[in-house]
């Protein structure tokens, strides 16, 4: 960020606050937005993306690419370049890895399921259940 | 025997059908007045399920469906290679909910029956059912698994068996309206004007969901069909947590309903992107597609009641569909006693996706001749719950 | 709230809200303003927030007085009401029946993409829209490197948080925004080492040269651009016309940028590639309209993707008005001109009145300055010859221009519905603003023409809402008079001259 005593807006004196990034303190002052906090730290990249793990910081600045989102005190999703940063804020940053592929395209043992309750367990009178089990599953829980 | 269809509607339901025609041989031709799942077949969730539905044809229909998917899903792969994008076929499993003490025992025994009609579907405990799902809510009453429940991308879906169809000399005419038919001289139906001209056949096969009504009236006869609205909620991405289809027990009265007021019942499930969606409404108000606010919060309310921890999920965007209701709850395959060379194969409510291939086969059979897998009565025109609702024949 | 007076809510801030609010005030009816942000001005006054004041902050903008004036107007009119952090994320559609206004808009209230939120929802007599625009960025290689960035955020990194983005800056893309965006760079003290305008200068001369007397009139605009191109000369900014940044490189972050000449159709020029040392790159291609919410209304829009409007500013749903960027592209004085007007003719005012013949007048001649940044900028189709297979056309879903091509190949849908579920273009959180326009090009031309009459630009949810804040229930604030502002941040003027 410009320096106060260089700009030559001549900004007055301004309010200093800090936040954790990733834990890290960085230290911004009243009125920056969190992506401005984190940019002027020297930070460019601060989020990683799904498919590919690549870099993102801001891409449009005006709170439309969505590129920029961190969690702010537990909520995701929160565009930094649109949230002003407040003192103590507790930022993370976003990654979200992509679930892994269906089981019938990997190949591999399908999620198993669960057998039936017995019914002196459940205490509410049923049937008993098939074991239509499939040769594939293990028969026990996966995951 | 004359060995020609035309198959208007090119979404799932239609696609499916000239596929199983072209692979038996037969000389297809798909219209559609906008273009490959241009209609419902993508704007829905992709719901292979046979936990909704109690015993009876339907059911039937959709276990004869089911065991045809993943054999499809693996030829169409060879087919079209793997170029062709992955229509996330994923038989995941549903498990569905009774998030109130009153709604436990409906539950419960709607699964004794489906049970006694040879679905797969177990009681679980609490400890059960938060091993399958870590977040669901702790306080629910009841919950059974059903896993044979899948999930599909529809619209790739449909784009696939639309592209093996071409594969096998299926003929594709987009943004071609049918705006009549043509009668021989004993009035039987042997093609259709099109905004492109005529187009001649033995057979014509009406599988435009919910606009096969206006389809059929231009064709010359009445058919009950109208739309029912639906609406889905989509999430930003999020951590994978959902990891089946989850449903509130309420969903399997909403779909057996006539109610044309709205009804909301919750779905919950992941998606290959890292989604969640979140279903699903009912409503009948035409072919309207305005949002409606008091819709959306209502399927937010209800899939919190699944999923607590969903209510700080970013909800994206919402879509919606039009689905082919019928008035007495089957879909409607088969020739129409009314009018010669007229056949139908439509009005799946929300099942088309799922159905859409024990549909394909039964079209063809009844077509070629051949023996049908199951009893194809129940769906045809003729059945007695249907006739109070059709009309003669128009013009 | 006295029942006679008209109900008119404004959406946007910006240069058109603000001067619809006061013409709509003028005329005597009861106004209020929706702004997702925290402070008034849109994007053009985008300024520091106040607790950032600064004597000469009026040195980055053009207009600050009167935009300080008019803001100050309007903040102190007990009849304007100003609802700051209020994100309007739907829109529903005016019901049958006398009482039906032309629409419900909802509302959240509170900080950006927070948690429970406030719900409010609003039945105004009659609607202004003025939504404004945001950048049209081409995709290009390497344009998904940190610090490769939209001239918006070079702009609002500069006169919004004072950030110095970059030692060696490229400005590149097309249209006379580049300008500016070179010109708030300078001034806090980058380097800007280039400017490439990507119109030829043949091209350039056929939106600026005919009719050249027509630009008298605009005087005030010739007079802006002349100082841009004098601040260009100040600090020594090469220009040139007829180049494009055709790729970025760089690790983690961009360290360089290829430039190169394109063709009058914006196509690269082979073997005229030449690599420059850049650290920040400041890309537009122009503007696209934010039109969700004028769609969700019912509006219609006009073939280049507009909202049809008519002299008063009129859409085609009665009671909804559009100003502004929405209505084309043709920056402040044109939206300011059509801000006055709708709010004018949405208070009840007629037409033909002398109060707004001035305006009138400036939006004949601002429009007509319009049409030639279209003639002379405007997009080429050539541009897709700068993508290669790998390079990234949806940012949020990482689809590439290889993916995009190969499945509407393989599938060969010419469905735009289904080809964005099969690619996952445009599907991702941004829903299409900065991709769609470009998927739709490269699919029309990939596919022969889509066939299935879909938009980009449609998005019924037309902000993020979390699932509980959905959940929850709704504020109906019939009387507005009730609705507290959440945030006492003033707009008042921060120091003095």
């Amino acid at each position: 960020m410009l320096p106060a005593g260089d700009d030559p807006i001549r900004p007055e004196v301004p309010t200093p606050l800090a936040i954790t990034v990733d834990g890290e303190r960085l230290e911004g002052v009243a009125g920056q937005s969190i992506a401005g906090v984190i940019l002027a730290s020297g930070r460019l990249g601060f989020r990683r993306t799904s498919a590919t793990g690549r870099p993102r910081g801001i891409f449009c600045g005006v709170g439309v690419c969505f590129d920029c989102l961190v969690e702010v005190d537990g909520a995701r999703d929160v565009r930094a370049c649109q949230r002003r940063a407040v003192d103590g804020a507790i930022v993370v940053t976003q990654h979200d890895a992509l679930p892994a592929p269906p089981s019938s395209e990997k190949g591999a043992t399908q999620h198993a399921a669960p057998q039936a309750v017995p019914s002196s367990e459940k205490g509410v009178t049923q049937h008993a259940a098939p074991q239509a089990v499939p040769s594939s599953e293990n028969g026990g829980l996966d995951d | 025997m004359a060995n020609d269809v035309i198959v208007i509607g090119a979404g799932i339901i239609g696609a499916a059908c000239a596929r199983a025609l072209a692979l038996a041989g037969v000389a297809v031709t798909v219209v559609d007045r906008g273009t490959t799942a241009s209609g419902t077949s993508a704007a829905c969730e992709g719901n292979l399920l046979v936990s909704d539905k109690g015993p009876g044809h339907e059911l039937q229909l959709a276990q004869y469906a089911s065991s045809l998917w993943d054999g499809t899903v693996a030829r169409l792969r060879e087919e079209l290679g793997a170029g062709f994008p992955s229509l996330e076929f994923d038989r995941k499993g549903g498990l569905v909910v009774a998030t109130t003490e009153a709604g436990a025992p409906p539950l419960l025994d709607f699964a004794r029956l489906q049970r006694g009609a040879g679905v797969d579907a177990r009681v679980l405990d609490t400890a059960q059912a938060l091993e399958l799902e870590p977040d669901l809510t702790p306080s629910h009453q009841a919950a059974v698994f059903y896993p044979e429940d899948a999930q599909v991308q529809p619209a790739i879906a449909t784009d696939a068996l639309m592209a093996s169809a071409r594969l096998h000399g299926a003929r594709l005419l987009e943004n071609t309206p049918v705006t009549g038919g043509i009668r021989d001289p004993s009035g039987a139906l042997v093609g259709v004007l099109t905004s492109n001209g005529p187009l001649r056949a033995s057979r014509v096969l009406v599988a435009a969901g919910p606009w096969s009504g206006e389809v059929a009236a231009l064709l010359g006869v009445a058919l009950p069909v109208r739309p029912r609205r639906g609406e889905l909620l989509v999430t930003s991405r999020m951590p994978h947590r959902i990891f089946h289809k989850v449903y509130d027990g309420d969903y399997v009265g909403a779909v057996g309903s006539d109610d044309g007021d709205l009804q909301t019942s919750s779905v919950v499930e992941s998606t290959a992107a890292g989604t969640v969606l979140v279903g699903s409404s009912r409503q009948q108000k035409g072919f309207d597609a305005r949002l409606e606010v008091e819709v959306l919060g209502q399927l937010a309310a209800k899939a919190l009641r699944l999923f607590p921890f969903l209510a700080g999920a970013s909800v994206m965007r919402s879509y919606g569909g039009f689905r082919p209701f019928m008035p007495d709850h089957l879909p409607l395959i088969g020739e129409d006693p009314r009018l010669p060379g007229l056949w139908h194969a439509t009005g799946h409510e929300g099942a088309g996706i799922g159905l859409s291939l024990a549909t394909a086969e039964l079209v063809r059979d009844l077509m070629l001749g051949t023996p049908t897998r199951i009893d194809a009565a129940p769906f045809q025109a003729s059945r007695a719950s249907l006739l109070p609702h059709l009309a003669g024949v128009a013009g | 709230m006295a029942a006679s007076m008209t109900e008119v809510l404004i959406i946007g801030a910006g240069p058109a809200g603000l001067a619809a609010a006061r013409a709509a005030r003028r005329r005597g009816a009861s106004v209020v303003v929706l702004d997702s942000s925290d402070q008034l001005g849109g994007q053009y006054w985008r300024h520091l927030p106040a607790e950032r004041p600064s004597a000469r902050e009026y040195t980055l903008h053009h207009h600050f007085r009167q935009f300080q004036a008019l803001s100050r107007e309007l903040e102190q009119d007990a009849g304007c009401r100003i609802l700051r952090g209020a994100q309007v994320w739907a829109l529903e559609q005016g019901g049958c029946g006398a009482s039906a206004g032309p629409g419900t808009v909802h509302v959240l209230l509170g900080e950006p993409d927070g948690a429970n939120r406030e719900r409010l929802v609003f039945r105004p007599d009659r609607i202004v829209l003025a939504t404004g625009a945001h950048d049209r960025t081409l995709p290009f290689p390497g344009w998904d490197l940190p610090g490769v960035v939209t001239g918006g955020a070079a702009q609002t990194l500069a006169k919004g948080e004072r950030i110095v983005f970059g030692d060696r800056v490229v400005v590149a893309g097309a249209g006379p925004f580049l300008l500016p965006v070179a010109a708030s760079l300078a001034k806090t003290g980058s380097r800007v080492v280039g400017v490439f305008e990507a119109a030829t200068v043949p091209g350039l001369a056929r939106g600026w040269l005919p009719k050249p007397w027509q630009l008298v009139s605009a005087a005030g605009k010739a007079v802006e651009l002349a100082g841009y191109v004098a601040g260009q000369l100040r600090h020594r900014i090469p220009y040139s016309t007829g180049h494009a940044v055709i790729a970025a490189h760089g690790r983690d972050r961009v360290e360089a940028v290829t430039v190169a000449s394109v063709d009058a159709n914006w196509a690269p020029v082979p073997g005229t590639g030449r690599r420059i040392v850049a650290d920040a790159v400041c890309v537009s291609h122009g503007f696209t309209p934010r039109l969700e919410l004028a769609i969700a209304a019912g509006c219609a829009l006009g073939a280049a993707g507009f909202v049809t409007v008519d002299g008063g500013q009129q859409t085609t749903v009665v009671g909804v008005y559009a100003a502004g960027e929405i209505t084309g592209i043709g920056g402040v004085d044109l939206a300011m001109a059509e801000g006055e007007i709708a709010g004018h003719a949405a208070a009840g005012g007629p037409a033909a009145d002398p109060s707004v013949a001035a305006a009138v007048r400036r939006r004949r001649v601002f429009a007509s300055f319009a049409d030639r940044i279209e003639a002379a900028h405007g997009i080429r189709p050539g541009w897709p010859a700068m993508l290669e297979p790998n390079t990234l056309v949806c940012r949020c879903e990482e689809v590439t221009y290889g993916s995009l091509c190969s499945t509407a190949d393989s599938t060969a849908s010419r469905s735009l519905r289904a080809l964005k579920l099969s690619t996952r273009a445009g599907l991702g959180i941004c829903q299409g603003r900065i991709c769609g326009r470009s998927v739709e090009e490269l699919l029309q031309a990939r596919t022969g023409g889509l066939g299935d009459g879909s938009s980009t630009d449609r998005r019924p949810i037309a902000a993020p809402i979390r699932l509980g804040e959905l959940a929850a229930g709704t504020t109906a604030h019939p009387d507005i008079s009730d609705i507290s502002d959440t945030s006492d941040t003033s707009d008042e003027a921060k120091g003095t001259q």
